[in-house]
Protein backbone atom coordinates (compact mmCIF):
# COMPACT_ATOMS: atom_id res chain seq x y z
CA UNK A 1 0.00 0.00 0.00
CA UNK A 2 1.39 3.48 -1.18
CA UNK A 3 0.00 6.44 0.73
CA UNK A 4 0.52 9.93 -0.33
CA UNK A 5 2.72 10.60 2.25
CA UNK A 6 5.27 8.22 1.10
CA UNK A 7 5.22 9.83 -2.33
CA UNK A 8 5.53 13.17 -1.11
CA UNK A 9 9.11 14.19 -1.66
CA UNK A 10 11.49 14.22 1.19
CA UNK A 11 12.85 17.11 2.72
CA UNK A 12 16.32 17.89 3.55
CA UNK A 13 17.30 19.73 6.84
CA UNK A 14 17.68 23.06 5.12
CA UNK A 15 14.01 22.50 3.07
CA UNK A 16 13.05 25.76 4.79
CA UNK A 17 15.89 27.77 4.61
CA UNK A 18 15.28 27.17 0.09
CA UNK A 19 12.66 28.33 0.63
CA UNK A 20 13.30 31.81 2.90
CA UNK A 21 16.08 32.25 -0.17
CA UNK A 22 13.47 32.29 -2.88
CA UNK A 23 14.34 28.57 -4.57
CA UNK A 24 12.21 27.12 -7.06
CA UNK A 25 12.06 23.76 -5.84
CA UNK A 26 11.67 21.05 -7.64
CA UNK A 27 11.38 17.00 -6.94
CA UNK A 28 14.76 15.49 -7.56
CA UNK A 29 15.76 12.00 -6.93
CA UNK A 30 12.93 11.69 -4.20
CA UNK A 31 14.03 15.23 -2.99
CA UNK A 32 12.28 18.49 -3.37
CA UNK A 33 15.21 20.40 -4.13
CA UNK A 34 15.99 23.85 -5.43
CA UNK A 35 16.62 23.94 -9.17
CA UNK A 36 18.01 27.83 -8.73
CA UNK A 37 17.19 30.72 -6.04
CA UNK A 38 16.23 34.09 -6.69
CA UNK A 39 19.19 35.22 -9.17
CA UNK A 40 19.30 32.50 -11.06
CA UNK A 41 21.59 29.52 -12.78
CA UNK A 42 23.59 32.19 -14.48
CA UNK A 43 24.78 34.55 -12.05
CA UNK A 44 25.29 31.47 -9.17
CA UNK A 45 27.16 29.23 -11.54
CA UNK A 46 29.46 32.42 -12.34
CA UNK A 47 29.36 33.36 -8.57
CA UNK A 48 30.68 29.70 -7.50
CA UNK A 49 33.79 30.20 -10.08
CA UNK A 50 34.30 33.56 -8.59
CA UNK A 51 34.05 33.11 -5.14
CA UNK A 52 32.43 30.32 -3.36
CA UNK A 53 28.72 28.48 -4.08
CA UNK A 54 26.64 26.77 -1.19
CA UNK A 55 25.06 23.75 -2.15
CA UNK A 56 22.85 21.40 -0.42
CA UNK A 57 23.89 17.86 -1.01
CA UNK A 58 21.56 16.05 1.67
CA UNK A 59 19.92 13.67 -0.94
CA UNK A 60 22.86 11.82 -1.66
CA UNK A 61 23.37 8.71 0.41
CA UNK A 62 26.66 8.79 3.13
CA UNK A 63 27.56 5.46 5.01
CA UNK A 64 30.28 3.93 6.99
CA UNK A 65 31.44 0.30 6.07
CA UNK A 66 33.88 -1.51 8.60
CA UNK A 67 35.30 -4.59 9.28
CA UNK A 68 37.66 -7.14 9.01
CA UNK A 69 39.68 -6.23 5.39
CA UNK A 70 36.57 -3.68 4.35
CA UNK A 71 38.87 -2.60 1.70
CA UNK A 72 39.92 -5.30 0.00
CA UNK A 73 36.26 -6.69 0.48
CA UNK A 74 34.90 -3.68 -1.25
CA UNK A 75 37.51 -4.21 -4.24
CA UNK A 76 34.95 -7.08 -4.69
CA UNK A 77 32.65 -4.65 -6.09
CA UNK A 78 34.65 -1.61 -7.77
CA UNK A 79 37.59 -1.71 -9.91
CA UNK A 80 39.14 1.60 -7.16
CA UNK A 81 42.66 0.87 -5.95
CA UNK A 82 41.49 0.67 -2.01
CA UNK A 83 44.49 -1.68 -0.59
CA UNK A 84 46.69 1.63 -2.08
CA UNK A 85 44.32 3.81 0.11
CA UNK A 86 45.90 5.47 3.20
CA UNK A 87 43.42 6.74 5.99
CA UNK A 88 42.29 10.03 5.42
CA UNK A 89 42.51 9.62 1.72
CA UNK A 90 39.13 9.91 -0.26
CA UNK A 91 38.64 7.63 -4.39
CA UNK A 92 36.57 8.19 -7.01
CA UNK A 93 35.47 4.49 -7.95
CA UNK A 94 32.14 2.70 -9.45
CA UNK A 95 30.36 0.17 -8.52
CA UNK A 96 30.21 -2.06 -11.68
CA UNK A 97 28.20 -4.73 -12.69
CA UNK A 98 28.79 -8.84 -14.14
CA UNK A 99 28.66 -7.20 -17.80
CA UNK A 100 31.19 -3.93 -16.86
CA UNK A 101 28.39 -1.15 -17.04
CA UNK A 102 28.35 1.02 -14.03
CA UNK A 103 25.82 0.49 -11.71
CA UNK A 104 26.91 3.87 -9.57
CA UNK A 105 29.30 6.22 -9.04
CA UNK A 106 30.82 7.08 -5.66
CA UNK A 107 33.24 8.79 -3.38
CA UNK A 108 35.56 5.98 -0.77
CA UNK A 109 37.12 7.57 2.36
CA UNK A 110 39.12 5.69 4.13
CA UNK A 111 39.28 6.63 7.76
CA UNK A 112 41.59 5.66 10.30
CA UNK A 113 41.06 2.06 11.64
CA UNK A 114 38.89 1.27 14.57
CA UNK A 115 38.15 -1.63 17.15
CA UNK A 116 36.04 -3.90 14.49
CA UNK A 117 38.37 -3.18 11.56
CA UNK A 118 38.94 -0.98 8.95
CA UNK A 119 36.62 1.51 7.94
CA UNK A 120 35.25 3.55 4.81
CA UNK A 121 32.89 6.25 4.58
CA UNK A 122 31.09 6.38 1.20
CA UNK A 123 29.08 8.90 -0.46
CA UNK A 124 26.73 7.63 -3.41
CA UNK A 125 24.10 8.96 -5.43
CA UNK A 126 20.83 9.49 -4.29
CA UNK A 127 18.74 7.98 -7.23
CA UNK A 128 20.91 5.04 -6.38
CA UNK A 129 21.61 4.95 -2.86
CA UNK A 130 18.52 2.34 -1.75
CA UNK A 131 19.91 -0.28 -4.53
CA UNK A 132 23.22 0.36 -3.60
CA UNK A 133 23.11 -0.48 -0.06
CA UNK A 134 21.01 -3.31 -0.87
CA UNK A 135 23.96 -4.45 -3.06
CA UNK A 136 26.35 -3.94 -0.28
CA UNK A 137 24.08 -5.62 2.12
CA UNK A 138 23.88 -9.00 -0.01
CA UNK A 139 27.45 -8.74 -1.29
CA UNK A 140 29.29 -7.88 1.72
CA UNK A 141 27.62 -9.53 4.87
CA UNK A 142 30.05 -9.98 6.88
CA UNK A 143 30.88 -6.20 7.06
CA UNK A 144 28.85 -3.61 8.87
CA UNK A 145 26.91 -1.23 7.07
CA UNK A 146 26.27 1.99 8.51
CA UNK A 147 23.65 3.96 6.56
CA UNK A 148 23.82 7.66 8.52
CA UNK A 149 20.02 9.01 7.61
CA UNK A 150 20.54 11.78 10.61
CA UNK A 151 23.58 13.60 8.86
CA UNK A 152 22.99 16.38 5.78
CA UNK A 153 25.96 17.43 3.09
CA UNK A 154 26.73 20.56 2.00
CA UNK A 155 29.28 21.87 -0.83
CA UNK A 156 31.09 24.97 -0.82
CA UNK A 157 32.95 25.36 -4.32
CA UNK A 158 34.86 28.01 -5.83
CA UNK A 159 38.40 29.42 -5.10
CA UNK A 160 37.41 31.23 -1.83
CA UNK A 161 35.60 28.51 -0.20
CA UNK A 162 39.23 27.32 1.56
CA UNK A 163 39.69 30.73 3.18
CA UNK A 164 35.92 31.39 4.38
CA UNK A 165 35.97 27.61 5.84
CA UNK A 166 39.09 27.91 7.53
CA UNK A 167 37.51 30.53 9.64
CA UNK A 168 35.60 28.22 10.90
CA UNK A 169 37.17 24.85 10.81
CA UNK A 170 40.82 26.02 11.61
CA UNK A 171 43.32 23.82 9.77
CA UNK A 172 40.88 22.61 6.97
CA UNK A 173 42.66 24.86 3.86
CA UNK A 174 45.57 22.52 4.74
CA UNK A 175 43.47 19.75 3.47
CA UNK A 176 45.05 18.23 -0.11
CA UNK A 177 41.99 17.39 -3.13
CA UNK A 178 41.10 14.12 -2.00
CA UNK A 179 41.81 14.47 1.70
CA UNK A 180 39.47 14.14 4.68
CA UNK A 181 39.50 15.27 7.71
CA UNK A 182 37.17 15.50 11.00
CA UNK A 183 36.60 18.92 12.75
CA UNK A 184 34.38 20.16 15.27
CA UNK A 185 32.30 22.76 15.04
CA UNK A 186 29.76 24.54 18.05
CA UNK A 187 30.52 20.41 19.35
CA UNK A 188 29.29 18.98 15.95
CA UNK A 189 30.79 16.63 14.38
CA UNK A 190 32.30 17.39 10.92
CA UNK A 191 33.84 14.99 8.13
CA UNK A 192 35.02 17.58 5.89
CA UNK A 193 36.59 16.14 2.22
CA UNK A 194 38.54 18.38 -0.18
CA UNK A 195 36.06 17.50 -2.91
CA UNK A 196 33.66 18.21 -5.27
CA UNK A 197 31.46 17.96 -8.33
CA UNK A 198 32.03 21.81 -9.75
CA UNK A 199 35.64 21.00 -10.88
CA UNK A 200 36.41 24.12 -8.47
CA UNK A 201 38.63 24.20 -5.48
CA UNK A 202 36.36 23.51 -2.48
CA UNK A 203 34.90 21.01 0.17
CA UNK A 204 32.05 18.61 0.78
CA UNK A 205 31.02 19.06 4.88
CA UNK A 206 29.40 16.03 5.73
CA UNK A 207 27.52 17.38 8.99
CA UNK A 208 24.78 16.19 11.50
CA UNK A 209 21.16 17.44 10.34
CA UNK A 210 20.85 19.70 13.53
CA UNK A 211 24.08 21.73 12.69
CA UNK A 212 23.26 21.61 9.12
CA UNK A 213 20.56 25.12 8.91
CA UNK A 214 22.95 27.13 11.77
CA UNK A 215 26.33 25.87 9.73
CA UNK A 216 24.58 26.89 6.70
CA UNK A 217 23.35 30.15 7.28
CA UNK A 218 26.61 31.36 9.06
CA UNK A 219 28.45 30.59 6.06
CA UNK A 220 25.16 32.60 3.76
CA UNK A 221 26.28 35.39 6.14
CA UNK A 222 30.07 35.60 4.20
CA UNK A 223 30.13 38.12 1.66
CA UNK A 224 32.09 35.92 -0.46
CA UNK A 225 29.15 32.72 -0.12
CA UNK A 226 25.96 32.58 -2.07
CA UNK A 227 23.33 29.95 -2.47
CA UNK A 228 23.53 27.86 -5.49
CA UNK A 229 20.33 25.23 -6.61
CA UNK A 230 20.92 21.91 -9.05
CA UNK A 231 20.70 24.09 -11.87
CA UNK A 232 23.88 25.88 -11.49
CA UNK A 233 25.22 22.25 -10.38
CA UNK A 234 24.80 20.84 -13.30
CA UNK A 235 25.87 23.87 -15.62
CA UNK A 236 29.09 23.37 -13.08
CA UNK A 237 29.52 19.95 -13.49
CA UNK A 238 29.20 19.57 -17.71
CA UNK A 239 31.67 22.47 -17.88
CA UNK A 240 34.38 20.46 -15.71
CA UNK A 241 34.02 17.31 -17.73
CA UNK A 242 32.52 14.92 -14.46
CA UNK A 243 29.48 12.69 -15.94
CA UNK A 244 26.32 12.60 -14.31
CA UNK A 245 24.84 9.35 -13.53
CA UNK A 246 21.86 8.28 -15.06
CA UNK A 247 23.09 10.04 -18.09
CA UNK A 248 26.57 10.26 -19.18
CA UNK A 249 27.28 6.40 -17.38
CA UNK A 250 24.64 4.14 -16.66
CA UNK A 251 24.22 -0.06 -16.47
CA UNK A 252 25.20 -0.25 -20.33
CA UNK A 253 28.59 1.91 -20.25
CA UNK A 254 31.58 1.21 -19.18
CA UNK A 255 34.08 3.05 -16.84
CA UNK A 256 36.54 2.91 -19.91
CA UNK A 257 34.15 3.89 -22.60
CA UNK A 258 33.26 7.12 -20.07
CA UNK A 259 36.84 7.97 -20.11
CA UNK A 260 37.28 6.82 -16.36
CA UNK A 261 40.49 4.25 -16.64
CA UNK A 262 42.25 6.85 -14.41
CA UNK A 263 40.14 5.38 -12.28
CA UNK A 264 41.48 1.89 -12.11
CA UNK A 265 44.91 1.23 -10.85
CA UNK A 266 47.59 -0.94 -12.67
CA UNK A 267 47.44 -3.83 -9.95
CA UNK A 268 43.43 -3.47 -10.47
CA UNK A 269 43.31 -3.75 -14.18
CA UNK A 270 45.65 -6.92 -14.39
CA UNK A 271 44.10 -8.75 -11.33
CA UNK A 272 40.58 -7.56 -12.29
CA UNK A 273 39.08 -9.25 -9.41
CA UNK A 274 35.77 -6.67 -9.52
CA UNK A 275 32.47 -7.54 -11.77
CA UNK A 276 32.94 -7.20 -15.35
CA UNK A 277 36.71 -7.16 -15.13
CA UNK A 278 36.74 -9.31 -18.46
CA UNK A 279 35.11 -6.75 -20.23
CA UNK A 280 37.28 -3.74 -19.11
CA UNK A 281 40.40 -5.78 -18.95
CA UNK A 282 39.34 -6.29 -22.93
CA UNK A 283 38.53 -2.25 -23.66
CA UNK A 284 41.63 -1.43 -22.34
CA UNK A 285 43.59 -3.75 -24.66
CA UNK A 286 42.08 -1.76 -27.77
CA UNK A 287 38.50 -3.23 -28.04
CA UNK A 288 36.94 -0.19 -27.32
CA UNK A 289 33.98 0.30 -29.54
CA UNK A 290 32.69 4.02 -28.57
CA UNK A 291 33.85 6.35 -26.05
CA UNK A 292 32.86 9.79 -24.22
CA UNK A 293 33.85 12.84 -25.65
CA UNK A 294 33.30 16.49 -25.21
CA UNK A 295 31.22 18.41 -27.82
CA UNK A 296 32.14 22.66 -28.54
CA UNK A 297 28.57 23.50 -30.41
CA UNK A 298 30.08 25.98 -33.07
CA UNK A 299 26.46 28.33 -33.07
CA UNK A 300 24.48 29.85 -29.88
CA UNK A 301 21.91 27.02 -29.76
CA UNK A 302 22.29 24.35 -27.27
CA UNK A 303 21.85 20.23 -27.87
CA UNK A 304 20.56 18.42 -24.77
CA UNK A 305 20.89 14.95 -23.59
CA UNK A 306 19.35 12.47 -26.63
CA UNK A 307 20.00 14.20 -29.54
CA UNK A 308 21.93 12.46 -31.78
CA UNK A 309 25.54 12.98 -33.28
CA UNK A 310 25.80 12.67 -37.06
CA UNK A 311 28.82 12.63 -39.48
CA UNK A 312 29.41 14.77 -42.47
CA UNK A 313 27.33 12.50 -44.39
CA UNK A 314 24.67 12.25 -42.20
CA UNK A 315 25.27 9.24 -40.77
CA UNK A 316 23.86 8.65 -36.90
CA UNK A 317 27.27 7.34 -34.51
CA UNK A 318 26.59 8.55 -31.40
CA UNK A 319 24.01 10.22 -28.93
CA UNK A 320 24.56 13.24 -27.04
CA UNK A 321 24.14 12.13 -22.87
CA UNK A 322 24.55 15.92 -21.39
CA UNK A 323 24.64 19.22 -23.34
CA UNK A 324 23.64 22.55 -22.29
CA UNK A 325 24.88 26.19 -22.32
CA UNK A 326 28.53 26.98 -20.39
CA UNK A 327 27.81 29.97 -18.79
CA UNK A 328 31.59 30.50 -18.46
CA UNK A 329 32.04 29.94 -21.95
CA UNK A 330 29.30 31.62 -22.65
CA UNK A 331 28.21 29.15 -25.43
CA UNK A 332 26.89 25.69 -25.46
CA UNK A 333 28.63 22.64 -24.89
CA UNK A 334 27.67 18.94 -24.80
CA UNK A 335 28.80 15.14 -24.09
CA UNK A 336 28.51 12.52 -26.29
CA UNK A 337 29.27 8.68 -26.91
CA UNK A 338 31.58 8.16 -30.19
CA UNK A 339 33.18 5.20 -31.63
CA UNK A 340 36.75 5.69 -31.64
CA UNK A 341 37.22 6.69 -34.93
CA UNK A 342 35.02 9.66 -34.99
CA UNK A 343 36.97 10.89 -30.75
CA UNK A 344 39.60 12.44 -32.03
CA UNK A 345 39.87 16.07 -30.87
CA UNK A 346 39.19 18.18 -33.87
CA UNK A 347 36.39 16.20 -35.12
CA UNK A 348 33.67 17.63 -36.88
CA UNK A 349 30.04 16.12 -36.33
CA UNK A 350 26.49 17.87 -36.30
CA UNK A 351 24.25 17.59 -33.38
CA UNK A 352 20.88 16.77 -34.90
CA UNK A 353 18.72 19.44 -33.15
CA UNK A 354 14.77 19.66 -34.06
CA UNK A 355 16.00 18.05 -37.11
CA UNK A 356 18.38 20.46 -37.78
CA UNK A 357 22.47 19.62 -37.92
CA UNK A 358 23.46 22.05 -35.27
CA UNK A 359 28.02 21.77 -36.23
CA UNK A 360 30.02 20.71 -33.15
CA UNK A 361 33.96 19.84 -33.25
CA UNK A 362 35.14 16.71 -30.66
CA UNK A 363 37.59 18.61 -27.39
CA UNK A 364 39.17 17.08 -24.91
CA UNK A 365 37.66 17.74 -21.65
CA UNK A 366 37.28 19.31 -18.85
CA UNK A 367 35.79 22.70 -21.23
CA UNK A 368 37.03 25.10 -18.15
CA UNK A 369 40.04 24.11 -16.05
CA UNK A 370 40.03 22.32 -13.18
CA UNK A 371 41.79 24.23 -10.47
CA UNK A 372 42.04 21.73 -7.67
CA UNK A 373 43.99 22.10 -4.67
CA UNK A 374 47.15 19.86 -5.09
CA UNK A 375 49.73 21.26 -2.36
CA UNK A 376 53.59 20.66 -3.43
CA UNK A 377 54.89 17.64 -1.37
CA UNK A 378 57.57 18.74 1.38
CA UNK B 1 -4.03 52.30 -30.56
CA UNK B 2 -2.55 49.09 -29.60
CA UNK B 3 -4.38 46.03 -27.63
CA UNK B 4 -2.43 43.66 -25.54
CA UNK B 5 -3.79 39.89 -25.52
CA UNK B 6 -2.68 36.87 -24.05
CA UNK B 7 -2.46 33.16 -24.65
CA UNK B 8 -2.52 30.62 -21.51
CA UNK B 9 0.56 29.39 -23.09
CA UNK B 10 1.91 33.10 -22.05
CA UNK B 11 2.69 34.13 -25.20
CA UNK B 12 1.38 37.89 -25.80
CA UNK B 13 0.39 39.79 -29.14
CA UNK B 14 -0.12 43.44 -29.45
CA UNK B 15 -2.36 44.03 -31.83
CA UNK B 16 -1.73 47.09 -34.19
CA UNK B 17 -4.07 47.11 -36.66
CA UNK B 18 -3.79 44.05 -38.94
CA UNK B 19 -0.20 43.15 -37.48
CA UNK B 20 0.46 42.10 -33.78
CA UNK B 21 3.71 41.89 -32.36
CA UNK B 22 4.52 38.44 -30.38
CA UNK B 23 6.46 37.16 -27.71
CA UNK B 24 6.38 36.01 -24.01
CA UNK B 25 4.99 37.12 -20.94
CA UNK B 26 7.13 38.74 -18.15
CA UNK B 27 5.69 35.60 -16.22
CA UNK B 28 6.88 32.78 -18.63
CA UNK B 29 10.59 34.57 -18.48
CA UNK B 30 10.46 34.24 -15.18
CA UNK B 31 9.49 30.65 -15.18
CA UNK B 32 12.30 29.94 -18.01
CA UNK B 33 15.14 31.61 -16.18
CA UNK B 34 18.01 32.91 -18.47
CA UNK B 35 17.25 32.84 -22.12
CA UNK B 36 20.54 31.71 -23.98
CA UNK B 37 19.04 31.61 -27.70
CA UNK B 38 16.05 31.83 -29.74
CA UNK B 39 15.08 30.33 -32.85
CA UNK B 40 12.75 32.87 -34.69
CA UNK B 41 11.03 31.49 -37.53
CA UNK B 42 11.98 32.87 -41.16
CA UNK B 43 10.28 35.66 -42.55
CA UNK B 44 7.18 34.62 -45.29
CA UNK B 45 6.18 31.78 -43.76
CA UNK B 46 2.71 31.18 -42.82
CA UNK B 47 1.43 29.50 -39.44
CA UNK B 48 -1.77 28.45 -37.99
CA UNK B 49 -3.08 29.56 -34.90
CA UNK B 50 -1.29 27.36 -31.91
CA UNK B 51 1.44 26.14 -34.43
CA UNK B 52 4.91 26.17 -33.32
CA UNK B 53 6.86 29.54 -34.45
CA UNK B 54 9.39 30.01 -32.18
CA UNK B 55 11.79 27.98 -29.58
CA UNK B 56 13.27 29.73 -26.80
CA UNK B 57 16.09 27.80 -24.73
CA UNK B 58 16.91 28.66 -21.30
CA UNK B 59 19.91 27.36 -19.27
CA UNK B 60 17.47 24.73 -17.93
CA UNK B 61 15.35 23.87 -20.89
CA UNK B 62 13.98 24.46 -24.30
CA UNK B 63 10.39 25.84 -24.87
CA UNK B 64 7.96 26.27 -27.83
CA UNK B 65 6.28 29.21 -28.75
CA UNK B 66 3.02 28.78 -30.80
CA UNK B 67 1.42 31.40 -32.75
CA UNK B 68 -1.69 33.16 -31.22
CA UNK B 69 -3.63 33.37 -34.10
CA UNK B 70 -2.80 32.18 -37.59
CA UNK B 71 -1.33 34.66 -40.52
CA UNK B 72 2.43 35.40 -42.20
CA UNK B 73 5.68 36.58 -40.50
CA UNK B 74 6.49 39.71 -41.89
CA UNK B 75 8.95 40.05 -38.72
CA UNK B 76 11.27 38.94 -36.34
CA UNK B 77 13.65 40.38 -33.69
CA UNK B 78 17.49 39.50 -34.99
CA UNK B 79 18.54 41.81 -31.57
CA UNK B 80 17.84 38.06 -30.15
CA UNK B 81 20.25 36.34 -31.95
CA UNK B 82 23.38 38.18 -29.85
CA UNK B 83 21.30 39.20 -27.04
CA UNK B 84 19.19 36.62 -25.78
CA UNK B 85 18.71 38.04 -22.45
CA UNK B 86 16.68 40.57 -24.48
CA UNK B 87 13.78 38.13 -22.98
CA UNK B 88 14.37 38.11 -19.36
CA UNK B 89 15.08 41.90 -19.31
CA UNK B 90 12.51 43.34 -20.64
CA UNK B 91 10.26 40.50 -22.03
CA UNK B 92 7.64 42.93 -23.41
CA UNK B 93 9.65 45.63 -25.19
CA UNK B 94 13.15 44.77 -26.99
CA UNK B 95 12.22 40.88 -25.98
CA UNK B 96 9.85 40.40 -28.61
CA UNK B 97 9.78 37.54 -31.18
CA UNK B 98 8.15 38.19 -33.83
CA UNK B 99 5.82 40.54 -35.98
CA UNK B 100 2.80 38.30 -37.58
CA UNK B 101 0.03 39.77 -40.29
CA UNK B 102 -3.09 38.09 -38.51
CA UNK B 103 -5.09 36.43 -40.95
CA UNK B 104 -8.23 36.08 -39.38
CA UNK B 105 -8.99 39.26 -37.01
CA UNK B 106 -12.00 36.95 -35.31
CA UNK B 107 -9.38 34.74 -33.78
CA UNK B 108 -8.56 37.48 -31.30
CA UNK B 109 -11.94 36.96 -29.22
CA UNK B 110 -10.28 33.70 -28.25
CA UNK B 111 -7.77 35.26 -26.54
CA UNK B 112 -7.27 36.34 -22.80
CA UNK B 113 -7.22 39.53 -21.79
CA UNK B 114 -4.98 41.72 -19.20
CA UNK B 115 -7.63 40.74 -16.36
CA UNK B 116 -8.27 37.37 -17.58
CA UNK B 117 -4.26 36.65 -17.93
CA UNK B 118 -3.54 37.94 -14.72
CA UNK B 119 -6.24 35.87 -13.44
CA UNK B 120 -4.38 33.20 -14.95
CA UNK B 121 -1.15 33.45 -13.38
CA UNK B 122 -2.48 34.64 -9.94
CA UNK B 123 -3.67 30.50 -10.14
CA UNK B 124 -0.71 29.37 -10.93
CA UNK B 125 1.54 31.00 -8.55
Amino acid sequence: MTSELEQAPARTPLYARHIALGGRMVEFAGYALPVNYSKGVLAEHLFARAKAGLFDVSHMGQAFLSGREAARKLESLVPGDLLALEPGRIRYSQFTNEQGGILDDLMITRLAPGATGERLFLVVNAACKTADFAHLRARLPDLRLEILEDRALLALQGPSAAAVLERYLPGVSALGFMSQGAFVWRGFELFVSRSGYTGEDGFEISLPADAARPFADALLLEEDVEPVGLGARDSLRLEAGLCLYGHDIDTTTSPIEAGLAWSISKRRREEGGFPGAARIKKELAGGLTRMRVGLLLEGRAPAREGAEIANAEGVVIGRVTSGGFAPSLGRPIAMGYLPPAYALEGTLVNLIVRGKPLPARVVATPFVPNRYYRPAKA
Amino acid sequence: MSETLFTKDHEYIVVDGDAGLVGITEFAQGQLGDVVFVELPEIGVARKKGEQTAVVESVKAASEVYAPVAGEIIAVNDELADNPALVNEDPHGKGWFFKIRIADAGELSGLLDKAAYDALIGSLA
